[in-house]
């Protein structure tokens, strides 16, 4: 029996370890060269995750934390398909997500940024990409907010992704961002990618068709994962 | 026969400072999130050998990193993944997963897993690797995920016939992938302190 093997990574389209205007890199940016490893049965298996694992409100940021009351913000849906390299939907994929409130403000023991917390907002959630690939949830648009970096730079709003494929080896995390933002040409995190096509690629635009009338817009972010190569790799039962 | 590529894989991103809210709540303060994997991988009932896995971060400048988060993939005690693609006649363990998460501590540093040794698992052309976990780190500041394994210095013969750790030229650079086996308070406990940058850099792959 054979498993196909998944093809290397375009580290062009990636941003490099050191990115100094990003100050944070400078001092946890491993500078040996990466060692190439051949992918192996460690390399093509990883954790597989179920309905059984999520909580049905999980993918509805607008009710999960819900004290007494809807959170205050932008409704918005955020929705989008994964797919790999070859152009092929990922089912069962596990997406997990998180970000900062209306005004810009994480609910996390670490953000001391003066704006305020929103009791009915935690900016947590997840869930699974269905067969077809797709996937969506329900929360208010994220506020920019300042950070520590530069004397005056603010991250535009935006909405951390983490993704598990079919396999260890196709692990991300990203950031989706919001078309139109201003902030976008001045975040240096953003311009860590070097790919103009591959940053472009994180820009959710506004998809006016898929918006619920009288309630909410709706972004469209499309991901894609690490596909399959032509190369194969054994995997014999044991003992053949 | 996969089709050719015709996408280009989505490009990576910090993890950022506030990982802890969508991957790991209670750490931020999020207490309404019910399941969610973390650091103990091995129930009571899981065969094989129990062990922690426990160590620190450190930057470029040696200081700890107190804002990371370390995943391991691994397989259990028979050399099993629990994954279609392991298509090996061994079985798999009901009280063992092989998936564990876990933050270093916004205070000490420190981060650990709670896990049984796992077994070897045969590598390409059936060559056997030795008994190792997987591991990616994730933190502010780290613009992609860096991939790594821990293997067991009390595994010599293993590791020396190891197709991965045979890779690696440099003896010292090769101790960087070895978690250091102690014993504390009765339970085996193996150290693997990860080294972002500088003279005792990790072995980071490209994978």
């Amino acid at each position: 029996m054979t498993s196909f093997v998944y093809i290397p990574r375009d580290r062009g389209i990636h941003p490099p370890a050191y990115a100094p205007d990003y100050k944070t890199s400078v001092l946890r940016s491993p500078r040996k060269a990466l060692l190439a490893l051949q992918q192996s049965l460690s390399e093509l298996t990883g954790p597989v995750f179920g309905h059984d694992d999520l909580d049905p409100l999980d993918n509805d940021l607008l009710r999960n934390a819900r004290v007494d009351g809807d959170p205050i913000g932008e409704r918005i849906i955020v929705h989008g398909r994964v797919m790999d390299e070859n152009g092929r939907p990922v089912p069962g994929a596990l997406l997990e997500f998180w970000q900062a409130n209306a005004g810009g403000r994480y609910r996390h023991v670490n953000d001391h940024y003066v704006a305020a917390l929103d009791p009915n907002f935690s900016g947590c959630g997840r869930t699974l990409s269905d067969q077809d690939g797709w996937y969506h949830f329900r929360t208010i648009k994220p506020g920019p907010y300042p950070w520590r970096n530069r004397l005056n730079d603010w991250r535009p709003a935006h909405i951390h992704f983490s993704l598990f494929g079919a396999a260890f080896v196709t692990r991300l995390i990203t950031q989706m961002y919001f078309e139109g933002d201003p902030l976008l040409p001045l975040c240096p995190i953003y311009k860590t990618i070097p790919d103009e096509g591959a940053r472009a690629r994180l820009v959710a635009p506004l998809d006016v068709d898929a918006g619920i009338s009288l309630d909410s817009l709706t972004y469209r972010f499309d991901l894609v994962l690490r596909g399959r190569s032509q190369t194969y790799f054994e995997n014999r039962p044991e003992g053949h | 026969m996969p089709v050719a590529k015709v996408l280009q894989e989505s490009a990576s991103q910090t993890a950022g400072p506030y990982l802890h809210i969508g991957m790991v709540p209670a750490a931020a303060g999020i207490t309404t999130r019910k399941q969610q994997p973390g650091n103990v991988l091995a129930g009571s009932g899981a065969k094989g050998e129990r062990i922690r896995i426990e160590g620190y971060v450190y930057d470029g400048a040696d200081c700890l990193v107190r804002d990371a988060q370390i995943e391991i993939w691994q397989a259990n005690a028979e050399g099993k993944y629990d994954h279609p693609e392991d298509r090996q006649n061994k079985p798999v363990d009901p009280n063992f997963q092989g998936f564990g998460r876990a933050v270093t501590d916004f205070e000490s540093g420190l981060w650990y897993f709670e896990t049984v040794k796992p077994g070897a698992v045969p590598g390409r052309h059936s060559r056997q690797m030795a008994p190792h976990v997987s591991a990616i780190i994730f933190a502010r500041g780290i613009n992609m995920g860096l991939q790594t394994r821990i293997y067991f210095d009390d595994e010599p013969e293993a590791n020396a016939n190891d197709p991965v750790l045979t890779l690696i030229e440099l003896p010292p650079r090769r101790e960087t992938l070895l978690a250091k086996r102690g014993e504390r308070g009765g339970q085996v406990v193996y150290r693997f302190d990860i080294y972002l940058q500088g003279d005792r850099e990790t072995v980071f792959f490209d994978v």
